[in-house]
């Protein structure tokens, strides 16, 4: 099987003001595939997700060196326009966070800051868009209704349906689960298995059964360094790393 | 000693409680005074009139109007200056930057300037440096248009003074919306000023209007910001333009009880527009409270 490559990253360090943070990672993801980035706590494997599109630059004092390769251009250079990066790059966070807005403000909201005005091409899209975040069937009947108002895992499914608006090529997500009940968990997991089809996914994660379940590939990051990069069923079943293994298998974390 | 301390304890009950009671009896009294002494001047003619005979009958009607056209004149300028502002060191100013210290220092240096002094940096300022300057530019023959007091200088000095409250105001508000809503928002791909326009200012409307609100209750009880920079001892008509001047409910009571050919007559009308302003200040704070109680509930929602 030949596998595209979406995310290429090289020689990647990343500073907090004078301390470093991330050391020399290079790595290649790969489209409609799910890579999970796993690692104990302040591993620098959020810091990494907020690479690749770019939203560390919204905290003071960070620098980066190094390049991030995604469709021929390297996004950390001068010319790059951001704001398009994050249209195609797009971002679920840990704590769920819809607008105080309607479901369907919500939604629209990308397309409309994208400009389109149309309100049955904005129709159309909040609808396609949160049966593909396998929602549309719990909020069809109230779409006016406060996002903020649903529960917990409807408004994570809420939040992946307003970035799929967006025709993101690659969504990011940073433990989106984490905050959420088994069930939950469970309807975000089978929905992570249904958009790689379209999109490329990389979530971080601290639940290896998680990264065992959802991703084919795995990451394992430990202070800063990417220790291992492979098939997840090889890092979980017969990685190359001693480190990895300990980890993997619980025996430090 | 237990029984001393004890004693103590009811003393500084005592004390505090006193001090409590003085505080509210005061204010009681000075309601009550008000109303019984002013009320039964309080009528509509009171309220629609011109004054009459030396200011020692008629109404208060052109102070009412004035007054109100200076606070909304001042809101008009006043609030975008100080929301704007109040963005700008929310979100795009970085909080290290010695600048920033700057302008906060700027900030309250502004709220703590005494109003009077507010009324002559206006008189030198806006009159004298602007005004004039505009008059020199524009009529040759030396006649005075902007170079002398109005309601246009009176209200931009007036909004001078109340504009810290609006950026303290906006600021609070500005900072308490998550910066979650903002990640979200920069993260779909939107731009900084569409995350402002679309997320940021739609959640902070109650927070500027309250802002506004509060501004208008202390700049509509100002009398010395006015004094050199527009307001009217008497006048026969309405103002009509910006360069025009204009009468003011707070000067009026100072011009009742100092100025009049007999102040013993106007004591009564005295106590009725010091009811009036009191009106006027109160509904304004009572607004505030209504509008931002309903804002925040629907925010919930």
């Amino acid at each position: 099987m030949i596998r595209e490559t979406v995310i290429k990253v090289e020689n990647l360090n990343l500073y907090y003001g004078k301390k470093q943070a991330l050391n020399n990672i290079s790595i290649e993801m790969y489209k409609h595939n799910v890579t999970a980035f796993i690692g104990p706590s302040g591993c620098g494997k959020s810091t990494f997700l907020r690479v690749l599109n770019r939203m560390n630059d919204l905290i003071d004092g960070v620098k980066v060196d190094g390049k991030v390769i995604i469709e021929n251009n390297d996004i950390y250079s001068p010319d790059i326009d951001v704001v398009e990066l994050r249209k195609k790059v797009g971002m679920i966070f840990q704590k769920s966070n819809p607008f105080p807005k309607s479901i369907y403000e919500n939604v629209a909201y990308g397309p409309r800051i994208m400009g389109i005005k149309d309100k049955n091409k904005l129709d159309e899209i909040v609808e396609s868009k949160l049966k593909q975040a396998a929602i549309w069937d719990e909020v069809k009947d109230d779409l006016q209704k406060s996002g903020l108002s649903l529960s917990g895992g409807q408004q994570q499914r809420l939040c992946i349906a307003r970035t799929l608006a967006t025709e993101p090529e690659v969504i990011l997500m940073d433990e989106p689960a984490s905050a959420l009940d088994p069930i939950s968990t469970a309807k975000i997991e089978e929905l992570i298995h249904e958009l790689k089809r379209e999109y490329s996914i990389i979530i971080v994660t601290h639940n290896m059964q998680q990264a065992a379940r959802v991703s084919d590939f795995t990451a394992f990051f430990y202070l800063g360094t990417l220790i291992e990069y492979d098939k997840t069923k090889k890092i979980f079943t017969n990685p190359t790393v001693k480190q990895t293994e300990d980890y993997v298998t619980g025996r430090f974390g | 000693m237990k029984q001393k301390t004890k004693w103590l304890g009811y003393l500084l009950f005592g004390v505090t409680g006193l001090c409590t009671l003085l505080i509210v009896a005061a204010l009681i009294y000075m309601l009550a005074e008000i109303t019984v002494r002013g009320g039964h001047f309080f009528t509509w003619e009171f309220l629609t009139a011109n004054p009459e005979q030396g200011m020692t009958a008629g109404g208060i009607f052109p102070a009412i109007v004035g007054t109100v056209l200076l606070v909304l004149l001042m809101s008009i300028v006043g609030v975008p200056i100080g929301t704007i502002t109040a963005i700008y060191m929310v979100e795009y100013a970085k909080n290290d930057f010695i600048f920033m210290k700057l302008v906060r220092f700027a900030v309250n240096t502004l709220a703590g300037v005494p109003s009077i002094v507010f009324g002559l940096f206006g008189l030198g300022f806006f009159i004298q440096f602007i005004g004039s300057g505009i008059d020199k530019v524009v009529s040759t023959d030396g006649h005075l248009v902007w170079g002398q007091p109005n309601i246009l200088w009176a209200s931009l000095t007036m909004a001078l003074l109340t504009v810290p409250v609006v950026i303290v105001t906006v600021e609070e508000t500005l900072r308490a919306i998550p910066n979650e809503y903002r990640a979200a928002s920069l993260a779909l791909g939107a731009t900084k000023w569409q995350t402002i326009r679309k997320i940021i200012l739609p959640n902070a409307v109650p927070g500027i209007l309250t802002g506004t609100i509060l501004a208008i209750g202390r700049g509509a009880g100002e009398v010395a910001p006015i004094l050199f920079t527009g307001v009217a001892y008497f006048l026969p008509h309405l103002p009509s333009k910006l360069s025009d001047q204009f009468m003011n409910l707070g000067y009026h009571v100072y011009i009742l009880s100092t100025q009049s050919t007999d102040v013993e007559a106007t004591k009564g009308l005295q106590y009725a527009t010091v009811l009036v302003l009191l009106m006027v200040t109160f509904s304004l704070n009572f607004i505030a409270v209504i509008v931002r109680y309903f804002m925040r509930k629907k925010a919930i929602q």
